[in-house]
């Protein structure tokens, strides 16, 4: 019903726009006539206030313009502008951005009633590869018996390599952990309002988590834990403590897509892309990040601070020492603050060293009030659906904030007891780590190991749930269109889903990454297979 | 290390430092004075007495026998089978099994008056994430929403303060037993308007809080037609729903919209949770139902902000779809709150104070302005600070509801035991005495 009732309304919309248009022409040829003296008073009078009248119209269609890309998703701001292929995607029926204005005034009473003009932007923003992709896996699924020829998920970042540990430790422990807490069962312990940062019981539990996730190189003080539901959540609760909408945050790319939705949407904050290239093995690079940081400044923004991605996704790799060093300098220099996401923490599996931000923080230091940490249970425990995300920050004014503003996004208080219980068993903790580790570093071999054989060589990194592959090789035109005509061959021939470097905004065509942790073992030779059916094709059109 | 002390501290967003969240209002000021002298039967009698949190705790019991029963609905059953597709599943979707189980439960509380579509309802982490969520779809930065008073002092923060969005009230006062009337509603339409505002919606509560009392249906009807006539949306929080003492008065929006054939239903959005009617305000569970297709799917990838955790989504879903349970709950729960209203009611009566005549919610509304010095807001919250202190009852004055007229307070009797509301209700029957002596 909502369908014809917006196309019905645009038609006026568009008629409106050819008015102007039209109104100009009609303005300029019977200036020649003022001009020779014929009608001349008349003309001359109704000619300007008609000019008038136009260009007010011009300008306050201009302003609205500019009041909606304020709101609306990332392609507007983009440096690296989208290509045509873009296009080829499946389109939603859009909105046209002002429509929603337009319906608005006085004359369009009987139109739908409008909405604003956030609606328009996560409409175009759903329609990335990352988010398409997901989609058609989940509508068509791999399975070895029912469904054999079902798209094979590499598209999310998932863990289910050590779920069956985290299985076992519930079907003995959940009941207990959740009502009884070894006494009779009872309801009013987790049914009454808590904390909406969470309950300090849990806050312990989550803080001693991280250490240990950590390998105890930092201790994390409970009191300066917000929890929220999600990482999600704690990255749109930083944007919106830290910038004001219209100020900007610079990110290396290519990073997690979510981001564009996480830090822009609802914020108004801008991001600004610091490329990573592979020359530096996509390595964060100062010169990249100083060059952005000039670049904000010559378009008039703001630049509040950095969101880093430590392990980074989607590329895996850890950011040394040294750099987190130099990054801690330019932030002080520029007095901006430090997001350092560090989601991924016990899922690295190489023989580099993670360092986390926090390690660097002295107790005296002035500058731990410009770093905040995030993290969260959804990767390293493979319990995205509980919702458990982690602010952590030595800034009483943020900790103040976050902890109000976690009202919108509080994590609920049953699963905040069934988890105290787990995370509080240091047994089952470390055995988890330390198998978790070992299954992805095995997974992660033989799956990059696979890929070599078929001639695709992977970034080499330390963490996470997948490698960044470069298949420049097998791209007909090096160009975002080449890599997405490729995503497409991929998906709907080779029937895996894969997230192609453009979605994650990446400089460099050709890059993709391969999430292993849904697959076992012998899942790998299926899927090098039917990577291969493409990769053939590829080499013999170049 | 000097010039370092010099330079400006890295600075905040406006949002951050901003004082929208409201929690300097005399509102939470009250929940302090508990938190630091909070009562207790036992161990500390002559504590504050906590009325000004609207829990529901009559009916825990119902909730635990469930869950004594069931244990398949807290773990997933023997192996956890259903566990790994429970721990991975984050869809913004929400599992289908519970928003069936909902969209069953609103049904049910609506006797069946209304239908709910489960594709329909969006799943956010409380009733707080619905409206702000609601406020940040329907209304851009500046913009307006109408809120008749008195209303939730929550809302000043959940609509206003990350959204930017302006509230501008629908003033009602005891002549008419604060129902709202087209006149005060054109009133505060060009208000807004002489402020430059772009009104975007109304938001109604129904039942009211802190009235505790259920719009009637000409009022209801009255509403929508305003919001049809000036093409603005219409936002029903119903979130005391299954809290009426009576099946049968409380009336719906989803009911009006019923007997109007859904004509115009794309700008009404209700909003519902557990809070409340089940008492669950810990396990954050709210929903937005939605008429309008573009909202719903809005609605639904913006709730990534605010999941549901999956595991309660699992143990809601198979409490809500047991028939036996939800309606037994429904109706007892129902029979309990009514009992408690009765109590305060006539205890408060014996003492010489008139209430709003109520019929749903977890307080009551208290008429005190006999005993107010002066008929002014100071004079209400010198009385707030008496009450608190002196006579050490948190209860919320009406100032911080932006209720129009002094004198007005809510008191609230779900949350406690009877003995401990028998307690209250002596206390206050005291300090009417002493007033009566000392005129």
């Amino acid at each position: 019903m909502t369908q014809a009732l917006y196309s019905r309304t645009r038609s006026p919309e568009t008629e409106k726009e050819k008015g102007g248009g039209g109104a100009a022409m009609r303005v300029i040829v019977p200036l020649q006539g003022v001009v020779q003296g014929r009608g001349g008073l008349v003309l001359g009078s109704v000619i300007p206030c008609a000019l008038f009248y136009v260009l007010q119209f011009y300008l306050k269609r201009h302003r609205k313009d500019t009041d909606e890309q304020n709101n609306s998703d990332s392609s507007s701001q983009n440096p690296t502008p989208r290509s045509s292929s873009y296009g080829n995607l499946s389109e939603l029926p859009g909105l046209t951005r002002n429509w929603s204005r337009g319906l608005s005034s006085p004359r369009n009473l009987r139109g739908p009633v409008s909405v604003s003009g956030r609606v328009s932007g996560i409409v175009k923003g759903a329609d990335s590869p990352y988010y398409v992709g997901l989609r058609r896996a989940k509508e068509d699924p791999y399975d070895e018996l029912s469904n054999p020829n079902g798209i094979i998920q590499l598209g999310l970042a998932e863990n289910k390599l050590s779920l069956d540990l985290v299985e076992h430790w519930l079907a003995d422990n959940a009941e207990q952990a959740i009502l009884r807490n070894g006494k009779e069962l009872s309801i009013s312990r987790i049914a009454t309002y808590q904390p909406f940062d969470g309950l300090m019981e849990f806050k312990v539990a989550v803080a001693g988590f991280m250490s240990q996730v950590m390998e105890k190189a930092v201790s994390f003080n409970p009191s300066q834990v917000v929890l929220t539901a999600g990482a999600t959540p704690a990255i749109e609760i930083l944007s919106f403590c830290l910038a004001d909408a219209g100020n900007a945050f610079l990110v290396p790319t290519p990073y997690y897509p979510g981001y564009d939705r996480d830090i822009k949407w609802r914020t108004g904050v801008e991001i600004i892309h610091v490329p990573c290239r592979s020359a530096d093995n996509f390595n964060l690079s100062i010169t990249a990040l100083d060059r952005a940081f000039d670049q904000a400044k010559k378009r008039g923004l703001k630049v509040r601070g950095i969101m880093l991605s430590n392990p980074s996704n989607p590329v895996g790799n850890l950011i040394s020492r040294e750099t987190l060093y130099i990054l801690l300098d330019f932030a002080r220099e520029k007095n901006i603050h430090i997001v350092s996401n560090e989601l991924l923490a016990g899922s690295t599996h190489g023989n580099e060293e993670f360092v986390s931000m926090a390690e660097l923080l002295d107790p005296d230091d002035f500058d731990r009030k410009r770093v905040h940490i995030v993290y969260g249970l959804s990767k390293d425990l493979s319990i995205p659906g509980f919702r458990v995300g982690v602010i952590y920050s030595h800034n009483e004014e943020v900790l103040a904030a976050a902890k109000k503003l976690a009202r919108f996004s509080s994590v609920s208080a049953p699963t905040q007891c069934l988890l105290t219980s787990m995370l509080t068993d240091a047994k089952f903790v470390q055995t988890l780590i330390t198998i978790n580790r070992e299954r992805l570093q095995s997974m992660y071999a033989q799956f990059v190991a696979g890929l070599k054989k078929l001639g695709i060589k992977c970034i080499k990194s330390s963490g996470g749930f997948y490698c960044w592959a470069d298949m420049s090789g097998l791209i007909r035109s090096y160009s975002e269109k080449g890599e997405l005509e490729l995503w497409d061959k991929l998906l709907n021939i080779a029937k895996v889903n894969v997230t192609p470097g453009s979605a994650c905004h990446c400089i460099e065509p050709g890059w993709f990454r391969f999430c292993f942790t849904t697959l076992t073992e012998k899942d790998i030779p299926i899927v090098m297979d039917r990577i291969q059916r493409v990769s053939e094709t590829c080499k013999l059109n170049r | 290390m000097a010039i370092e002390i010099e330079k400006p501290s890295v600075g905040l967003s406006k949002v951050a430092v901003s004082e929208t969240h409201g929690e300097d209002s005399p509102y939470f000021a009250g929940w302090k004075a508990y938190d630091e002298n909070p009562y207790n039967e036992s161990s500390n009698p002559s504590g504050v007495i906590q009325m000004g949190l609207a829990e529901n705790q009559v009916s825990f019991d119902l909730l635990e026998k469930y869950l004594e029963e069931h244990s398949e609905a807290s773990s997933w059953g023997k192996g956890a089978p259903g566990f790994r597709e429970n721990a991975l599943f984050q869809d913004y979707h929400g599992l289908k099994s519970f928003r069936q189980a909902m969209a069953n439960f609103m049904e049910q509380i609506r006797g069946g008056r209304a239908r709910f579509d489960p594709d329909r309802i969006v799943l956010t982490a409380g009733a707080t994430a619905a409206n702000e969520l609601l406020t940040f779809i329907l209304a851009d930065p500046g913009d307006a929403l109408l809120v008749p008073t008195p209303y939730y002092p929550g809302f000043d923060r959940d609509l206003r303060w990350r959204t930017g969005v302006k509230i501008v009230p629908i003033h009602c006062d005891s002549s008419n037993n604060f129902q709202v009337t087209p006149e005060a509603m054109e009133a505060a339409y060009r208000c807004a308007e002489s402020m430059n505002l772009k009104v975007r919606g109304i938001l109604i509560t129904n039942p009211s809080n802190p009235l505790g009392a259920t719009i009637q249906r000409t009022v209801l009807e009255q509403i929508l037609d305003f919001a049809t006539n000036k093409n603005i949306h219409l936002v029903s929080d119903e979130i005391y729903s299954g809290s009426t003492f009576s099946s049968s008065e409380f009336i719906s929006i989803a009911e009006v919209l019923e007997t109007r054939g859904y004509k115009d239903s794309e700008r009404v959005h209700i909003v519902y949770s557990l809070s409340k009617d089940l008492g669950l305000p810990g396990f954050r569970v709210g929903t937005i139902y939605s008429y309008n297709d573009k909202v719903v799917t809005t609605a639904r990838r913006m709730s990534s902000f605010t999941l549901i955790s999956s595991q309660t989504q699992h143990l809601l879903a198979c409490m809500l779809s047991n028939k036996e349970f939800s309606e037994n709950y429904i109706k007892t729960n129902r029979e309990r709150l009514t009992r408690r209203y009765d109590m305060i009611i006539n205890g408060l009566k014996t003492a010489g104070i008139e209430c709003l005549k109520g019929n749903a919610g977890l307080f009551c509304w208290m008429n005190l302005s006999p005993l107010l010095e002066e008929p002014t807001r100071e004079s209400e919250l010198a009385l707030w600070k008496v009450i608190l202190n002196e006579v050490r009852l948190n209860i919320s004055p009406g100032s911080s509801c932006h209720c129009s007229e002094p004198g007005w307070f809510r008191v609230c009797f779900a949350n406690m035991s009877e003995q401990t509301l028998e307690v209250a209700l002596k206390r206050i029957h005291k300090l009417m005495e002493q007033r009566r002596r000392r005129n």
